[in-house]
């Protein structure tokens, strides 16, 4: 970090040398690490990892919860019973989820990276496995340096065989959301799951267990394009994972005497803030994009300040102004400047509307079509007549019955009396509706109606408009 | 690889995948070790806005591992696949057969719902609601484009929920309808009528058997001229189903009415055609959907 943007930074003129442009990457052996924020993202393992292992399992009725019925093309998340027609809706959750992604990033960083991103939880799982099988990070690297032993072997095979045990329920409960748990659990036993079932148990699973056991930091390094631009969304007041250098440098091992510690930073330069790094930088470099900010540097330097008798956030999350300043100012103060409450503000309006918009969204959906075949016709009792094709999608769980109303033109009115339409729970029907209006009531050309569909037993009304053509 | 008309472009395509293919080995294997300078402190020397340098990170290894997938599974592909030029590939794959295993996948699922139904005489399959709600589908997905949803029909397409039929109303007569289609075929007259104005009189008297607006003394003129119609028509007007030759004296014009129309008529002829179905549908369906069409005229 260059103190002025001005300031050229000199770079030696150096002699070309033949490298490869590809890398095979160093493993990374995280030691396992205890404190604050680490408890911080236990609790957020066991919040997500609570919910998405436990939601299939609720029931709600006669039916799961929440299932995402593909082939019926209905989506049921508890009380409600979505259409495809309601993809809005998705698209509202996913730009809530965007928006909530800049407002914590600004605030503080990489926050969703270092502690709720699935990347980053089901590593966590599998480090605690691993932890627990072959031990931390020193024993776990003697080990892989060692030679292959029935001790290796059997440690290597139980860890395997635990992780694809997570693997493979983590892809069982993932195709629970979409064909019901209990029936896949049913099928499971008397081993006759669909193919495709099979295909997407597998495959989420070994994604899970490629991910989280192997391609680990690679991912966030390599292929995650949120870890990218999220460092565009810093500034200068965003909290970030920091090394004090005024106060660490110079660092080495603690002196004797008091007299020669006064020369010293407080950086005793133990390293154990690179040992637990799950990306393997050194934070006391600087801001690097590959830091996830998951503050696993800043618990193990607490520890050890703690030990050593020196104040503890030596590495802490802090800000860049901050750091510059002095903490002139209260890092409170800078939390609410323009960019932060613009996207608090337009965050809180779209959830606003999304709450307004699903606590009123009616459970009928009307469709209208206009018949293709024929434009207009006269019927033999002297009436001009339009055909349309109404698709009444029941989004109830109980059978409805459907009234049909037109108005919009002088006269106009639907060619049968009295129209009646029971649609059965969470089903959709195409009805053929003829309507009428008096020849010659109306100048020729394109006029537009309205179709009010009204549920018997709920007065729910849905008013749909359609054209209603008069021919030359 | 029908879609060209001679084998260049065949060839075209398949020596641009071909050389593509090639030029990803060959761009992987050449671009693996190169001269580049580096710095002590890991850049390239290379500085833009006064202070942005490039990193020298080298691509991880698995990531070109991902690369030699690709060109692994372009080769295997192009081998079991059709793609390379009019090399149909070792599968022998077809959009067409595709197509055609899943419709008899989904016939075979659906045989034995329809089993029920294919012992059902059309007279009692009408009252059956269940049936009617499949007849109605199967209406709405192939019939409904030209007979309309209401089946009510429109100019040139008979509408079926009246008792006027041109081949006949009874359910075997609308089943082959349905299942061999039906070419209506009405010749050019006007040579054997005779002259323009022998053809504006027998207009007017065809006009005349509906009771429809015509010229009385026209119609009386006409009259004579009638035998050249008579013989698919009928002596009196009222057509023949056998033939499908419509009934010229109710009020119903499939091709539209008024005297220059029945003129057009005369003249010109028609050829109009209800395309056959059973290869679209199976006996099945078509014994289902008869009973609806049947229904539409016919109390339930």
């Amino acid at each position: 970090m260059s103190d002025s943007p001005k300031k050229v930074i000199p770079i030696k003129a150096s002699d070309e040398e033949l490298v490869s442009l590809y890398q095979s990457s160093q493993k990374i052996y995280p030691r396992s690490v205890k404190g604050l924020f680490a408890n911080w993202r236990w609790a957020f393992v066991w919040l997500t990892q609570l919910v998405f292992y436990g939601l299939p399992w609720v029931e709600w009725g006669q039916r799961q919860a929440v299932l995402f019925d593909l082939e019926a093309r209905r989506f049921y998340i508890f009380g409600l019973v979505l259409y495809p027609q309601d993809f809005i809706y998705l698209t509202g959750l996913l730009v809530i989820s965007a928006l909530s992604l800049f407002l914590f990033t600004a605030v503080a960083g990489r926050l969703w990276c270092g502690y709720a991103c699935p990347q980053t939880v089901y590593t966590e799982i599998f480090l605690w496995i691993e932890h627990h099988v072959e031990g931390d990070r020193s024993a776990r690297m003697r080990l892989d340096n060692g030679p292959w032993g029935t001790a290796r072997l059997g440690k290597k095979s139980l860890k395997h065989f635990l992780w694809l045990a997570v693997a493979l329920w983590t892809g069982f409960t993932f195709v629970g959301y979409f064909t019901p748990i209990q029936v896949l659990l049913a099928e499971f036993a008397h081993w006759n799951l669909g193919s495709w079932e099979i295909f997407w148990v597998f495959f989420y699973g070994f994604a899970t267990y490629g991910n989280a056991g192997f391609m680990r930091e690679q991912v966030c390094k390599y292929m995650c394009p949120y870890a990218r631009f999220q460092s565009a969304m810093f500034d200068q007041d965003t909290l970030i994972v920091t090394y004090d250098e005024g106060r660490g440098e110079p660092r080495g091992k603690r002196a004797k005497t008091d007299e020669l510690q006064t020369q010293q930073g407080d950086c005793i330069d133990c390293t154990l803030c690179v040992q637990v790094c799950p990306t393997g930088i050194d934070i006391r470099n600087g801001l690097q994009y590959e830091c996830i900010g998951c503050g696993a540097c800043v618990d193990v330097c607490n520890t050890v300040m703690d030990k050593v008798g020196l104040e503890r956030g030596l590495v802490r999350y802090d800000t860049q102004r901050a750091m510059k300043s002095g903490h002139a100012e209260s890092l409170l103060a800078r939390i609410f400047r323009p960019r932060v409450l613009i996207y608090s503000t337009i965050l809180g309006l779209l959830c606003v509307a999304m709450m307004v918009s699903l606590a009123m969204r009616k459970p009928l959906k009307v469709d209208i079509v206009r018949d293709r075949a024929t434009l207009a016709r006269i019927t033999e009792d002297g009436m001009l007549q339009n055909v349309y094709q109404l698709q009444l999608m029941n989004a109830s769980e109980s059978e409805q019955t459907y009234t049909v109303a037109v108005r919009g033109l002088d006269q106009v009115k639907l060619h049968k009396d009295a129209v009646e339409f029971v649609v059965g729970p969470t089903e959709s029907r195409w009805v053929v509706l003829q309507v009428d209006i008096p020849y010659g009531t109306a100048s020729s050309g394109s006029h537009k109606i309205w179709f009010d569909v009204k549920a018997k037993a709920s007065d729910v009304v849905v008013s749909e408009s359609t054209s209603f053509l008069v021919p030359r | 690889m029908s879609d060209f008309i001679n084998a260049f472009w065949a060839n075209y395509v398949a020596i641009i995948v071909a050389v593509s293919i090639l030029a990803c080995v060959l761009l992987l294997v050449l671009t693996a070790r190169k001269k580049v300078v580096s710095d002590a402190n890991n850049t390239t020397g290379h500085v833009w806005d006064e202070d942005l340098m490039e990193m020298n990170n080298p691509l991880p290894l698995w990531w070109v591992g991902l690369f030699v997938i690709t060109i692994v599974f372009a080769v295997l592909y192009l081998f079991l696949y059709p793609g390379l030029g009019q090399n149909q590939g070792q599968f022998k794959w077809t959009s067409r057969d595709q197509h055609a295993a899943e419709v008899a996948k989904a016939n075979e699922a659906l045989k034995p719902l329809y089993a029920q139904y294919d012992a059902m005489k059309v007279e009692d399959l009408v009252k059956d609601p269940k049936a009617h709600a499949i007849g109605e589908r199967l209406f709405m997905n192939n019939c409904a484009q030209c007979h309309g949803s209401d089946a009510h029909g429109s100019k040139s397409f008979p509408n079926l929920t009246d008792n006027d039929w041109l081949y006949g109303g009874n359910p075997d007569a609308i089943k082959q309808s349905i299942t061999k289609g039906r070419n209506g075929v009405m010749p050019p007259m006007a040579a054997a009528v005779g002259t323009p104005e022998d053809v504006r009189n027998l207009a007017n008297y065809v006009l005349s058997l509906s009771n429809s607006p015509h010229d009385n003394v026209r119609a009386q003129l006409g009259k004579s001229k009638f035998v050249a119609c008579a013989a698919c028509h009928g002596a009196d007007g009222k057509g023949m189903q056998a033939l499908g030759a419509p009934n010229l004296t109710d009020k119903i014009w499939l091709h539209g009415w008024g005297e220059q129309t029945v003129i057009g008529m005369i003249n010109a002829g028609k050829n109009n055609l209800m395309p056959a179905q059973e290869g679209r549908l199976t006996p099945s369906q078509i014994h289902v959907l008869t009973a609806y069409v049947w229904g539409l005229s016919n109390n339930r």
